[in-house]
């Protein structure tokens, strides 16, 4: 039940490590990462491009930080979902314009039963509760049950951490 | 907020230019010079409003990860915590207000040092963490639209 690891080699792997505390503010940033990698920063950018081609790399941009704009009440919505439809509604599920992350994790019964888990971003409960609604509109009869999950409190969040 | 940081938030969260002075070329496109740009950006990172500039990287590309939950009584609850993120392969640890209270992510470089980890966590709490790995990811990343 685990998702396929994708094989990419030792330098793409030492240039997403090199990018991901951020790229740096400096007018030729990807020299800068080359720098560090021994590569010339057009061997990054070629490199970074057919990361981008083969989907390795979904985006390269400005990461926004949710909670700072405003939007500070996040939901972790988890749904128990008709197994043969979860495919169809996860994917309208994952297109709405407030749902950050949008999973198909396994159940774990009696403990656990839902099997579907949307990231709702809202600047209030009220607001974050509203868009479950919507959620919970599209999947109907789908659903058997649900649940909001608020978190209380970041206890640890660093970076990801590659080895290279 | 001024109009051309909206652009810059929103314009910029995917194609991010790969040329050789990005930052110049953004300045281009908004009438900014590039070192009002880099000087723009580098504002938005130390107030937070965006964590970084960078590539985000499909799931499980990089190794094996997993999302797990725990039920801790409240009283062990800190003392659990510390044990789960006292691992490095745990990049977020929040307590969440549920049953299972504690959530973590784990990134390994394989699975077989996930689910060592995995055993780890349980063998010094005592406690079995539930193993929700991702099994699809249903959501299109086309960044998040700022509007105000």
């Amino acid at each position: 039940m685990t998702a396929e690891i994708l094989e990419i080699d030792v330098v793409d792997r030492a240039i997403i490590a090199a990018t991901q505390g951020g790229l740096p503010l400096v007018p030729r940033p990807y020299d800068a990462i080359g720098d560090g990698v021994g590569l010339s920063g057009a061997e990054v950018r070629a490199r970074m491009q057919e990361m981008l081609k083969s989907g390795i790399i979904r985006r390269i941009g400005a990461v926004p930080n949710h909670y700072k704009l405003g939007f500070s009440a996040n939901g972790m919505t988890v749904w128990d979902v008709a197994d043969e439809q979860i495919s169809d509604l996860g994917k309208k599920v994952g297109a709405l314009e407030f749902v950050s992350h949008c999973y198909h994790r396994p159940r774990h019964a009696p403990h656990w039963p839902y099997n579907m888990f949307a990231m709702v971003h809202g600047k209030n409960r009220e607001e974050v509760e509203s868009h479950a609604q919507e959620i919970a509109k599209i999947l109907g009869s789908a659903v058997k049950g649900s649940d909001i999950i608020y978190s209380k409190r970041i206890l640890k969040k660093t970076g990801l951490r590659i080895s290279v | 907020m001024f109009e051309t940081d909206k652009k810059l938030l929103n314009n910029y969260q995917r194609d991010f230019p790969l040329v050789p002075r990005p930052y110049a070329e953004i300045g281009k496109q908004l009438g900014l010079s590039e070192g009002e740009v880099i000087e723009n950006f580098s504002h938005h990172i130390e107030s937070k409003t965006i964590s970084r500039i960078g590539a985000v990287v499909k799931n499980g590309t990089i190794g094996a990860s997993t999302l797990a939950a725990m039920k801790v009584p409240q009283e062990k609850l800190i003392d659990v915590a510390k044990i789960v993120s006292s691992f490095d392969e745990v990049n977020h640890n929040y307590e969440r207000e549920h049953n299972f209270n504690l959530w973590f992510v784990i990134t390994a470089p394989s699975e077989a040092r996930l689910q060592e980890v995995l055993s780890e966590i349980e063998a010094k709490t005592k406690i079995t963490p539930i193993n929700l790995p991702m099994v699809r990811d249903y959501h299109l990343d086309l960044g998040f639209k700022i509007s105000w």
